[in-house]
């Protein structure tokens, strides 16, 4: 069995659903003869022509619109944003329709479409480039926002969110896309959306984290090991809707919690799972929650990007600081 | 000099403002003076229609309205020609296309009366169509991906919508042609221009001296019509209707009329236009001229009039009534179709809102 990236895993999850179902249509600038400029697409107009796989004019509003449209009338639109940073154009075509039809009109027109998008900073891109901004989603009502962590979850996740009856919001950490290789079947096995993975076994601390900090929360994970501390790593994977009962009953056994995420603090997501774990939590705790994110700036251009990522090092010291307490 | 491109663009009219015909080519439909007394009597309906709902606003019986008053030949027009496969994006005042597509003013009251049932249309084929779009222009994109999946799936249907003035200066309207034009697509959008976008006039809209030449720079068929003359706006649409269908490609079709009420019921004309434009409109409304050309045709007079008028009322009272006594929906409406499924997550919600309601809070 071949062993395959993360962005091999979404050409793979495409085709194999496009092959499936004829319903599913890819749509986005540059995803047809070029393949998306990260080739997630790569191959697949060859197979499925021009116009399941659909070269847009280049506008992100035309590409979300047209989406909504086509599956109201029963397709199943998958929209390229090329880079998250792009996918401001879009925000009103979601939010206003995509993730509210079915609810203004009592279930008569549904929109079945995912949005996908390369999410992140780390690739050295230029400005624009790099944005983690899924939290300004999480807040809309109706969406579904889910974000993979590696090649597997990548194909699972993407299988569901493609099946999915509601509009997905799904955000390739694009740092990730080529870093490592594992064995994912082509069998057409979707992971279930709306539930936490827990990734690692713990009993000191959580870590809770998405995206490609999964891979920071793991080394550093590795890391408090030889210190002899036992940290549990979570992996959201599905932000919205929430799956916390796994992050509680986590929380309620370590009695620490750190949140690990790219985007800036404030009012991040991490400040919807810190106040979630105050509420539920609180009397579990045996120190305060603590939060590793991006700053309240705009990410840097490429020279000073890797210090505003949460770094394994300053995921390991705020563990540490949680275990100071008591 | 070298013409890199030329264009014109037509306007059509076959009745002036007093219903005399102006051209002698009849369109086919028009010739049959029976279907024209139904769309004359589905415009007057609206018109009753229109005034119920304004009285009902008035009473405290609906929330904030869009009134239709002086769009009649537009909407019918644009409602009349679709087949009823066809799709229909509107804006949120096209009650004459949509009454004629199926639509109950039972509907159009709920959703103004605060209750989302009023965009589950029960009757088709306005089962098919899109709900009202209050977010400006962008249904003309929704429009556009029906007829993107018309074409995928080849079907022979057509997607239609309606914007406004206004919303013709919108990136979703020229992003909606653009793609039409890009992939051929069986795209009809009709600009309903009335002249007003709330206080803002036609003229501070753009400079381009129509709005249908817009429809130009997209590669579409593209043609100014008298939006007071149903026959111009009804041959228009079955043209472009034909063109789509037939793969020949979208149409931009601008519909110039008058918004002769207010923009909604929330909102005073007065401060910002003159009595005698809208006198001027008046003299250029829809009703009359269609009247004047049926009465002299012989098919249609006070007495046929009234009676018509009698029933509009009988079935709008029987509207009326049907809305008054719709109960309003369970507070767990709110969270029972925001997903296939209610999440466990928000099932929590649900739940607690629900324990509210039975302390009696």
């Amino acid at each position: 069995m071949a062993q395959i990236t993360l962005i091999e895993a979404v050409t793979q999850a495409l085709a194999y659903e496009m092959a499936r179902d004829e319903s599913v249509v890819v749509l986005g600038e540059d995803v047809g003869v070029n393949g998306g400029v990260f080739r997630a697409t790569q191959g697949l107009q060859e197979k499925f022509g021009e116009l399941r796989v659909l070269d847009t004019p280049l506008d992100e509003t035309t590409i979300a619109g047209v989406t909504v449209g086509m599956a109201a009338m029963g397709m199943k639109p998958i929209a390229e944003a090329q880079f998250e940073g792009f996918i401001y154009p879009m925000m009103e075509q979601i939010a206003c329709h995509a993730a509210r039809m079915r609810n203004r009109t009592r279930g008569r027109i549904t929109v079945p479409a995912v949005f996908r998008a390369p999410w992140g900073g780390g690739i050295r891109a230029p400005e624009h480039h790099s944005e983690a901004n899924e939290h300004l989603f999480t807040n809309i009502p109706g969406l579904r926002v889910v974000m993979p962590s590696s090649p597997a979850r990548a194909y699972g996740l993407l299988l569901a969110a493609i099946r999915d009856p509601d509009p997905v919001m799904f955000f390739e950490p694009k740092r990730i896309y080529r870093q490592y290789k594992e064995e994912v079947p082509d069998d057409g096995e979707a992971l279930p959306l709306d539930v936490c993975f827990v990734l690692r076994d713990g009993t000191d601390v959580t870590l809770v984290t998405w995206g490609a900090q999964v891979k920071e929360a793991l080394e550093a994970a590795d890391e408090l090991a030889q210190q002899g501390i036992s940290a549990e790593v979570i992996d959201v994977a599905t932000l919205t809707p929430l799956d916390f009962d796994t992050i509680a009953e986590s929380v309620q056994k370590t009695g620490r919690c750190v949140i690990v995420h790219e985007a800036p603090k404030t009012a991040g997501f991490g400040a919807e799972i810190a106040a979630r774990v105050a509420e539920e939590c609180l009397y579990d705790l045996l120190a305060p929650v603590e939060r590793v994110t991006g700053f309240d700036t705009h990410i840097p251009l490429f020279r000073l990007e890797m210090k505003y990522l949460p770094s394994v090092e300053r995921v390991v010291d705020a563990a540490k600081r949680t275990l100071a307490v008591s | 000099m070298t013409i890199a491109a030329k264009f014109e663009i037509e306007y059509l009219q076959y009745l002036d403002a007093e219903g005399k015909q102006v051209r002698d080519d009849l369109p086919e439909f028009a010739k049959d003076l029976g279907h024209m007394v139904e769309l004359y009597k589905l415009m007057l309906s609206t018109r009753v229609f229109d005034a119920k709902s304004i009285a009902l606003q008035r009473t405290g019986k609906l929330g904030t309205y869009a009134s239709c008053l002086g769009h009649e030949a537009a909407h019918v027009g644009i409602g009349s020609a679709m087949r009823p496969e066809d799709v229909y994006a509107p804006s949120y005042r096209e009650y004459g296309a949509q009454l004629y597509r199926g639509v109950q003013p039972r509907e159009v009251y709920m959703y103004w009366g605060g209750d989302e049932r009023g965009n589950d249309y029960q009757k088709e084929p306005a089962r098919h169509d899109f709900a009202w779009s209050v977010p400006i222009a962008t249904q003309c994109l929704h429009a556009a991906g029906a007829a993107l999946a018309f074409k995928i799936r080849k079907e022979p249907r057509v997607a239609v919508c309606t914007i406004g003035d206004g919303g013709s200066s919108k990136g979703d309207f020229y992003g909606a042609i653009n793609i039409a034009g890009a992939q051929n697509l069986p795209l009809v959008a009709v600009i309903v221009n009335n002249q007003w976008a709330i206080s803002v006039p036609r003229k501070i809209q753009t400079g381009a001296p129509t709005l249908a030449q817009k429809g130009i720079a997209a590669g579409l068929f593209s043609i100014q019509v008298d939006g007071n003359d149903i026959i111009a706006v009804r041959k228009a649409m079955e043209d472009a209707l034909e063109r789509a269908r037939s793969g020949n490609g979208g149409s931009v079709i601008e519909a110039v009329t008058y918004r002769l009420g207010d923009h909604t019921t929330a909102d005073d004309a007065r401060r910002y236009r003159g009595e005698q434009e809208v006198k001027d409109g008046w003299e250029r409304e829809p009703m009359k001229r269609l009247r004047n050309w049926l009465v002299g045709k012989g098919v249609w007079d006070d007495e046929k009039e009234e009676a018509w008028k009698a029933e509009c009322d009988e079935w709008m009272d029987n509207e009326v009534n049907a809305y008054l006594e719709t109960k309003t929906q369970p507070v767990t409406a709110m969270f029972d179709y925001i997903f296939a499924e209610v999440p466990a997550d928000l099932a929590k919600q649900r739940d607690y809102v629900l324990s509210l309601e039975t302390k009696g809070h």
